[in-house]
């Protein structure tokens, strides 16, 4: 499954790849039959890999946030530039209720998850009936009057300066007293959340609407000689991928304890078209591998030099013009027989 | 084209940019650390070897002069603090970190600072959503935040903690000084345009309230928002309530585009533009034209220097690192947050929270303009105020002579909110 | 609330309007004839204030930076087409949309390394600084002077794509890049030129605004929402789009903040919001371009 077929019927072919390539075979064809496994061992052992671990929740939060959006922009082929609005609602959605209602975690997620659900369905309606860019113009116009309306509700959600009180110390699980503050602990707290979304993620792919998806992606007027209902599909798909973002939202939230405005800013949406990228667009493991590179390199090249856009810069004209498949879909790809 | 020197290298001390780089050390993922006590954190933190001061600031983005200004004053804090031998020998070292001016960004590396480096104080920030996230964190965490960028939210109950301290003035205090200049000398119909954000709403707070006492009279309100580019379309309005006083509660290049603007469609022939805060920086980027007779308040003003042993100290300390530029306003923040911290340390002889603490309650300090205090019950620094004005070129007489200082709000509680305002008990 | 005052707040957004006419023209030329969806415009936009900034700095002219800043930055364009954009042709338009999104953050840090990152002061020329008599009100020369630049980059742009032999090629191939091949004509060789026009266009507002909104590396951020608003409202690809979406966006900008300033930045999404809704491919959109 890579990027080629979004392109459609302009992309050049690809060529198999011979030799070398083939001895990884076994590797990459185990973690794509038990993709969600490999998924969950990549992300146990995530906080030894990083400098820091709030960083490995950066990523796993950032990871399932591009998983999400891939739904959309590599199964759906349609490039959202909206998606701020979905993971920035779910953040408020579950923030606003702790730090001014004082509800408990395990109900502030599924609101969270709620309100970005709703976004969505709302946001979807309007942006399925546009395409290409139009489609990617209007989501984005949506999702800055999401911004804006955040930004005026001070009261609620803290306005530009963000809102602040999301403090969850502690969890209490079926007697066990789990410290927030601990950073390990609340990795594998959030990691265990994050890993129902995942399992959840690849039975959908798996499904009749994955197929679907995919067959209105190859060729949108055969699937509709067909008799599939393209439009509901899309916008099912849009609705899917921002609960699955706004999800992500609401780790965000837990995890820094404010939710800062900048969560809705149409530069998150950018964040995330880039990570999803990155990794590879239309790849299961693309969210995670684009969120982890781009975190980590952000994050060691920040510490050496101030510009470090320049670098972000360069490697994505390098990406576009030498890997336009990502780094995992490169690598299905090389090993593909 | 008179720009100053920001382009000096920035020194981030190497051992803490890579010494932290190493893998972690397998942090067991057993139950024992699962049902870690609440002390978990603080008892990590040394109480022995080197003092470390985290220091997330904007270094990449619109306030990356601001914020390299504000590292190259802190360095020389904290070098002259382990110049005199530092605290029974242990040094004192400055862990930069960059905040990209998102609190997002800001609250990562304040929990690596917090977490990974175990800083044993965090001071910085330019934004407050920067500030209040980065306190935020450090507060659950039990560590000192000294706050060097401007906020009133940071002073009230619900963001304070007792690990919370406000060295730069807030916009209360500010904005009063300007106000309690300006108003009385240039007249009391005054035209309000503001910045749709926190720090806008705080300053035209601010001026309002002590504009009660001259009986102001509020001709015209328009909120702008964040990041206007242009702002030509809110003239007409200004211009037709004709007030004496244009009051412009915005900041950095908000501030810079609105003065060009405004000088193009004539507005300082009619009115006297005043701001809370007027930035040597944006005054350099901007030159003299543009801000001509602009007035502003300041934290700091190199010139001071003929007044103060202690602004003396600062700039001569500067000049001779930085090829004889002069610290900036902000800049000059970085210095009294960090000396702030280190003399508080020093008090109270080691690094304990509380102990510092209760040491920078009772410290009487100078850092740069004359004695100052913490306030007990919100650890906003009581200090001067300057309100400067910036000159016409014809009067500019080097690279770094911008401003004149026109008045001094000295410093004193009677101008700041009051503690029960605030909320606290 | 005057008469007067309602007059001059839209003689104001007509100003404003025509500026942000300026700002998109490169975009949507670019947009239009390429259908590439140039997210380094906005850079470009500010190395040409940057460049601006240098002319005058050796030699004073303002008049000569308007003409050495678009032949500098429209070169350095055709460098990117060449290199960086060439290879993408025919790949859709997201890789394009996202390299010249790279390629914008490679030269806003490129500038803010070469010129630092605090800004330069920057003023009109004497003759157009001040104020005129209007009758009823007064106003800045200097945006008068933009609203003429405007139209005449505008009348030079039509009198070049439409009456010259070259812009019928442009126009050509745009239409029917094949056909156009066929015949002789070395297409690479004219999707070349329009980038650099495109470019040298961005860079030229770049330097117009300058004297308004200040020399500084961020200054093209604001630029690009406005810009792909109006190109987007104007429907892409349509030069007449842009400059009635132009004036339409100044105007509404410009009476929201009259009744709701705060909401100034809002109101330019919510148009195009509502304008998408109603038209997914904008005022003048043409069918099949950018599906």
């Amino acid at each position: 499954m890579t990027s080629d077929a979004y392109l459609g019927k302009r992309a050049p072919a690809s060529r198999p790849r011979a030799t070398g390539a083939r001895r990884a075979l076994p590797l990459i064809a185990f973690i794509a039959r038990h993709r969600v496994l490999s998924a969950l061992v990549a992300l146990a052992i995530l906080p030894w890999l990083t400098p820091y671990q709030a960083l490995a929740v950066n990523i796993l939060i950032f990871g399932l946030y591009a998983m999400g959006f891939n739904l959309i922009f590599g199964y759906a082929g349609m490039l959202s530039f909206g998606h701020a609005a979905l993971f920035g609602l779910g953040a408020y959605g579950c923030g606003i209720p702790i730090a001014k209602f004082g509800v408990p975690w395990f109900l502030a997620i599924p609101c969270g998850i709620a309100v970005a659900g709703v976004a969505s369905v709302i946001i979807g309606w309007f942006a399925i009936r546009s395409r290409g860019i139009y489609f990617a113009m209007i989501t984005l116009a949506l999702s800055q009057v999401v911004y804006y309306s955040a930004y005026q509700w001070t009261s609620m959600t803290g306005g530009e300066d963000g809102l602040r009180g999301v403090t969850v110390p502690r969890i209490s699980l079926f007697g066990l007293e789990l410290n927030m503050l601990n950073p390990t602990v609340k990795y594998y707290v959030l990691f265990a959340m994050a890993a129902v979304a995942i399992w959840l993620f690849s039975r959908i792919l798996a499904s009749p609407f994955g197929a679907t998806l995919e067959a209105i992606r190859e060729n949108e007027k055969r699937a509709l000689a067909c008799g599939y209902d393209v439009a509901r599909t899309r916008w099912l798909a849009f609705i899917l991928s921002g609960l699955f973002s706004g999800f992500a939202g609401t780790l965000y939230a837990i995890h820094l304890s404010v939710v800062p405005i900048e969560t809705l800013h149409y530069f998150n949406s950018a964040t995330i078209l880039m990570m999803t990228l990155l990794g590879g667009m239309g790849t299961f493991f693309g969210g995670f591998v684009g969120a982890f590179v781009y975190i980590m390199l952000q994050d060691v090249v920040t510490v050496i030099t101030v510009h470090w856009q320049l670098v972000v810069g360069t490697l994505f004209v390098v990406l576009i013009l030498f890997f336009p498949r990502g780094i995992w879909g490169s690598l299905l790809n090389w090993v593909k027989p | 084209m008179d720009r100053f020197d920001a382009k000096t290298p920035l020194k981030t001390p190497p051992t803490a940019a890579l010494s932290r780089r190493g893998l972690l050390k397998g942090a067991a993922f057993g139950g024992a650390a699962l049902i870690a006590a609440p002390a978990f954190l603080r008892s990590a933190r040394a109480q022995s070897g080197p003092i470390k001061i985290g220091f997330p600031v904007p270094l990449s983005g619109p306030y990356s002069t601001e914020a390299q200004d504000q590292v190259r004053c802190a360095q020389i804090a904290i070098a002259q603090f382990n110049d005199k031998g530092g605290l029974n020998g242990r040094m004192a070292e400055l862990l930069v970190r960059d905040d990209k001016l998102d609190p997002g960004e800001a609250a990562t590396r304040a929990l690596e600072l917090i977490e990974s480096d175990k800083v044993n104080f965090l001071c910085g920030s330019l934004s407050a959503s920067v500030q209040l996230s980065v306190n935020q964190v450090a507060k659950q965490r039990g560590v000192i935040y000294n706050s060097i960028s401007q906020s009133d939210s940071i002073n009230q109950v619900s963001d304070f903690s007792k690990y919370t301290f406000h060295e730069a003035l807030n916009p209360h205090m500010t904005a009063g000084a300007v106000a309690r200049y300006a108003f009385p000398k240039f007249g009391k119909k005054v035209a309000f345009l503001i910045a749709d954000y926190a720090y806008g709403h705080e300053m035209e707070r601010g001026f309002k309230r002590a504009g009660k006492e001259f009986g102001i009279e509020d001709v015209v309100e328009i909120k702008h928002p964040l990041g206007q580019a242009d702002f030509s379309t809110f003239f007409p309005r200004i211009q037709a309530a004709r007030p004496n006083v244009l009051v412009v509660c915005n900041f950095g290049r908000d501030q810079l585009n609105l003065v060009k603007q405004a000088t193009d469609y004539g507005l300082k022939q009619q009115m006297k533009i005043v701001f809370p805060v007027l930035l040597f920086s944006q005054r350099l980027a901007g030159g003299a034209g543009p801000f001509e007779g602009v007035i502003g308040g300041a934290n700091y003003y190199w010139g001071l220097e003929s007044e103060y042993a202690s602004a003396k100290r600062l700039n001569d300390a500067y000049r001779a690192k930085h090829n004889n530029a002069v610290p900036s306003d902000y800049g000059a923040l970085g210095f009294a947050g960090v000396y702030a911290l280190l003399e508080g340390a020093k008090k109270a002889g080691g690094t304990d929270p509380d102990a510092v603490i209760a040491a920078l309650e009772t410290l009487k300090y100078d850092a740069y303009k004359g004695e100052q205090t913490y306030r007990k019950c919100d650890h906003q620094a009581v200090q001067s105020v300057l309100v400067v004005e910036s000159k016409p070129q014809a009067e500019v007489k080097g690279p770094n002579d911008v401003f004149k200082i026109v008045a001094t709000q000295p410093a004193g509680d009677q101008f700041l909110r009051s503690c029960q305002e605030l909320g606290h008990s | 609330m005057t008469l007067d005052l309602l007059l001059l707040q839209a003689f104001t957004g007509v100003a404003l309007g025509s500026i942000f006419v300026l700002v998109a023209l490169g975009l949507s030329l670019i947009f239009g004839l390429l259908t590439i969806v140039n997210f380094a415009h906005s850079q470009f936009f500010m190395v040409g204030a940057y460049v601006g900034v240098a002319v005058m700095a050796y030699t004073g002219n303002f008049w000569l930076a308007l003409v050495i800043v678009p032949l500098v930055v429209g070169a350095i364009g055709m460098v990117c087409e060449r290199f960086l954009i060439r290879p993408l042709y025919g790949r859709g338009i997201d890789y394009p949309l996202l390299l010249t999104f790279g390629l914008g953050l490679i030269l806003l840090e490129l500038v803010r390394i070469i010129a630092g990152t605090e800004g330069f002061p920057f003023s009109a020329p004497a003759e157009l600084t001040g104020a005129v008599d209007l009758g009823i009100f007064f106003f800045p020369k200097y945006r008068l002077f933009l609203i003429g630049v405007t139209a005449l980059i505008l009348l030079a742009l039509w009198v070049f794509l439409e009456k010259t032999p070259y812009g019928l090629i442009i126009r050509a191939g745009a239409r029917d890049q094949e056909i156009v091949q066929v015949l002789g004509v070395d297409v690479s060789r004219v999707w070349l030129v329009v980038f650099g026009i495109g470019t040298g266009l961005a860079a030229l507002a770049g330097v117009l605004a300058a004297p308004i909104r200040g020399v500084f590396p961020e200054m093209g951020v604001p630029v690009l929402v406005e810009a792909f608003v109006v190109t987007v409202v104007g429907g892409m690809g349509s030069l007449l789009g842009a400059v009635i979406a132009g004036l339409l966006v100044g105007i509404t900008v410009s009476m929201t903040s009259l009744f709701y300033p705060q909401m100034t930045t809002l109101s330019m999404f919510l148009l195009m919001a509502v304008v998408l809704v109603f038209r997914p491919r904008g005022l003048f959109g043409r069918a099949g371009v950018m599906d």
